[in-house]
């Protein structure tokens, strides 16, 4: 062992608290968390790559009917939520920076903004879901609005606008909580810029989350 | 480096239930592994057997059609869900995997053990639905059957779901390990066949189960919400979730042979003494099968109405696929070319290997072929060639690697007497149990019927079936003399020498049953695995 760390040259590393046991060095541990972090990353993307998949078969299939159907969507409360996220987006990245310039305050200061914009996205998220529950604008079989008439299975579109913004809904959840986790840690004072791996890990998943949005809002918002 | 001292191993300490339900070793998670796995295999060996037994006449033996319904597709989820997927990767793979690399551990020890807790409770919610009255869909859950069953099929899927992420888990932990933790020295080109094999198949798991994943969820949702998307009544298409699923479960058919073919090189190669002919043909193979499975779903699609071009496409691709197969086999054969061939128990295995798996793959270019599928779909034709390669190919070569490993895993050998005895047992039974299924099939005979009385060819069915269900008995007391032999080995078993067969890769490097930390010293790359022209190995 004590060879190889010594080929490696990174003998100041080798105590760190942070090293896991199998890892030669702290730079081996961080390469291959990243890579496990990208590669999670890309079974998120085949996850909503399937229901993409769907929304483009059922559009080509019915093009008048999405067009329809997609009206009953409040494009302005969508449009602030895209801004939100992408604002969020900034803050996260600001946020990895300021960790590897040793500014945990900084750090803490970013994520709990980005954490604000993620609960605010949720908040307009629910008066949104609130408004369509209230007019029957529901996915499938409890689908029973009235006013679209004329309109060929409407309630297919709903089906799949509530269940990619369900999905990604989700994925906003389980990011503030792996954020909020990060916030605490920073807080803590257990990253530097020796070691901030979790605070790159919530800022890529951070991302992905705004990224779907962001293919999510046109494809449902901006039909037509 | 702290090493443990010389009579502590991995299985020896530390002691108590705990140490092993909280190890992060992924020797211990192998071992934790391989016992829910070998469950798994005896549950869905009794639901096969009881299917033999009610086919062995015409007529109603002892169950009626709903239990039948029931018990071919706990057969079919079982074997393909909780044993064969998860089966070599999850066990062999883990345990042999770092140990090849010279490395410690796998990148994530805690994702490791996580995926073993996460296929617990997925194998819960599994079997949860046969208490609450199984499922009659078949193991590929199809709309409209599965939509309008009212059997319990949300939980099954639920918990296939659940499995989903255990495979993601396990397939992400190893790319990262064979991309990061390799010894000192050790290029990719290095590398034992058997963690190429295991690096394509761990790319299909983390690629292709996502979509399987959201396509389970979607059903969920069809049948508690109703969202009609594969409803044609609501604007649906049935037919899609036949894509979606294939999408997948053609790439599963990988997930399952692919670490069969890798423990075949590995077999061939160390129990013929020889330098594997084609190392790099037989690396690039396995990617090339992992990334064509990807783009011939249809195949299992040519009489769902899909359009006749897209089955041309598919059927060509499909073809294709036999190129990489076919330079595997052939490597394997030029290995064995003049090698000094010992006929153990592994090799045995590896040579039926060569023989059944030839056959499960030839016969999978007659059903890519659009014509003779018409003829042959959803027939005992495909009952037999998808045995053939999954039984004939993977269960074979797990046996074969089990069997070969067995000494480094528990540091003791099993009955070389008693292997080959099951060896006969195994090969013959299996034979007699599919081959005449090929004959029954090209004749008419339909898969998943309960009763074949009353259909032209009855008393011909009949034959052939009987004899399947003798061979099935046949299959089951080899695989009971297995386990007797195997576990009576553990407790009176001869001490295992670290390397008892010359094997050039790092696990024979270290001591059997290996410390926890792997190597008492951290090995270095010196020679190719398979440098038996240069090296002359230790104790052979
Ligand atoms: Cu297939």
């Amino acid at each position: 062992m004590e060879q190889v760390v010594a080929i490696a040259g990174e003998e100041h590393h080798r105590g760190h608290p942070a090293l896991a046991h199998h890892f030669h060095d702290m730079e081996q541990q961080h390469e291959s968390i990243k890579l496990g972090v990208w590669l999670f990353l890309v079974t998120e993307v085949l996850l909503f790559g399937g229901l993409f998949c769907f929304y483009a078969i059922y559009r080509a299939w019915n093009p008048e009917m999405f067009t329809q159907a997609h009206q009953l969507l409040d494009v302005k409360l969508g449009a602030i939520n895209t801004l939100v996220l992408i604002f969020s987006s900034v803050t996260a990245a600001l946020a990895i920076r300021s960790i590897q310039l040793d500014r945990p305050k900084q750090t803490a200061m970013f994520l709990v903004v980005t954490l604000l914009c993620a609960a605010t996205f949720l908040v307009i998220k629910y008066f949104e879901y609130s408004h369509k529950i209230h007019a029957h604008i529901l996915p499938g079989e409890l689908f029973a609005y009235t006013h679209l008439e004329g309109v060929a299975n409407p309630h297919i579109f709903f089906s799949i606008y509530f269940a990619m913004t369900g999905l990604h809904g989700l994925h906003v959840v389980g990011g503030m909580v792996f954020l909020g986790f990060v916030l605490i840690r920073t807080l803590q004072g257990t990253y530097s810029s020796e070691y901030y791996i979790p605070v790159e890990m919530g800022g890529l998943y951070w991302h992905l989350v705004d990224l779907i949005w962001i293919y999510l809002f046109p494809l449902l918002y901006l039909v037509g | 480096m702290h090493s443990s001292p010389p009579d502590q191993n991995f299985l020896s300490h530390p002691k108590g239930l705990a140490s092993w339900l909280f190890t992060l070793d992924h020797k211990r998670i192998g071992i934790m592994y391989l016992i829910l796995i070998c469950l798994a295999f005896g549950l869905g060996g009794f639901f096969a057997l009881s299917i033999r037994l009610e086919l062995m006449r015409s007529g109603e033996q002892f169950m009626d059609q709903d239990t039948y319904n029931k018990f071919f597709t706990l057969h079919g989820a079982v074997m393909v869900f909780l044993f064969i997927i998860p089966s070599i990767p999850a066990t062999l793979g883990n345990f042999c995997l770092p140990l090849m690399l010279g490395a410690k551990d796998v990148a994530f020890p805690r994702l490791n053990l996580a995926s073993w807790y996460v296929y617990v409770i997925g194998a819960a919610f599994t079997l949860f639905s046969v208490v609450t009255g199984a499922v009659d869909t078949g193991w590929t859950f199809y709309s409209p059957y599965s939509t309008q069953s009212s059997t319990s099929v949300i939980s099954m899927t639920f918990g296939v779901f659940i499995l989903g992420f255990s495979s993601i888990f396990t397939g992400l932990n190893f790319v990262v390990t064979i991309h990061k933790m390799r010894a000192p020295g050790m290029t990719w080109y290095q590398m034992p066949l058997f963690v190429w094999g295991t690096y394509a198949t761990s790319v299909i798991q983390v690629l292709a189960t996502p979509v399987l994943g959201i396509t389970l969820l979607l059903l969920i949702l069809e049948k508690t919400l109703g969202i009609g998307i594969f409803n044609p009544e609501m604007g649906g298409d049935p037919v899609l979730f036949q894509h979606f699923f294939w999408f997948y479960s053609h790439p599963a058919v990988y997930i399952m042979i692919l670490p069969g073919m890798a423990i075949i090189s590995e077999l061939i190669a160390v129990h013929s003494h020889k330098k594997i002919f084609g190392y790099k043909l037989i690396a690039y193979s396995s990617v090339a099968i992992a990334l064509l499975g990807f783009l011939v779903w249809g195949h299992h699609m040519f009489v769902s109405g899909q359009s006749e071009f897209s089955s041309m496409v598919f059927s060509f691709i499909t073809f294709f696929i036999g190129i990489p197969t076919g330079i595997k086999i052939f490597n394997w054969m030029t290995t064995l070319y003049k090698g000094q061939i010992c006929l153990t128990t592994p090799m045995l295995y590896a040579l039926a290997f060569l023989i059944l798996f030839t056959i499960g793959g030839l016969t999978g270019i007659f059903l890519g072929a659009l014509g003779l599928d018409i003829h042959l779909h959803d027939t005992y034709f495909v009952v037999a060639h998808f045995h053939y390669v999954m039984m004939g190919g993977t269960v074979i070569a797990f046996l074969g690697g089990i069997h070969h490993w067995w000494p480094k895993i528990f540091g003791k050998m099993y009955s070389e007497f008693w292997g080959r005895i099951a060896f006969v047992f195994i090969f013959l039974g299996f034979n007699m149990t599919f081959f005449n299924q090929f004959m029954l099939g090209s004749q008419g005979m339909p898969r998943r019927y309960h009763d074949y009385s009353g259909l032209y060819k009855t008393d011909l069915f009949e034959r052939y079936h009987g004899f399947s269900s003798y061979g099935a008995m046949v299959l089951g007391v080899g695989f009971l003399i297995i386990a007797t032999y195997l576990i009576a080995s553990l407790f009176n078993g001869k001490a295992a020498s670290n390397n008892p067969w010359g094997g050039l890769t790092f696990e024979w490097a270290t001591s059997s049953p290996p410390p926890t930390e792997n190597f008492r010293e951290e090995p270095i790359f010196k020679h190719g695995p398979y440098d038996y022209d240069k090296v002359l190995p230790e104790n052979i």
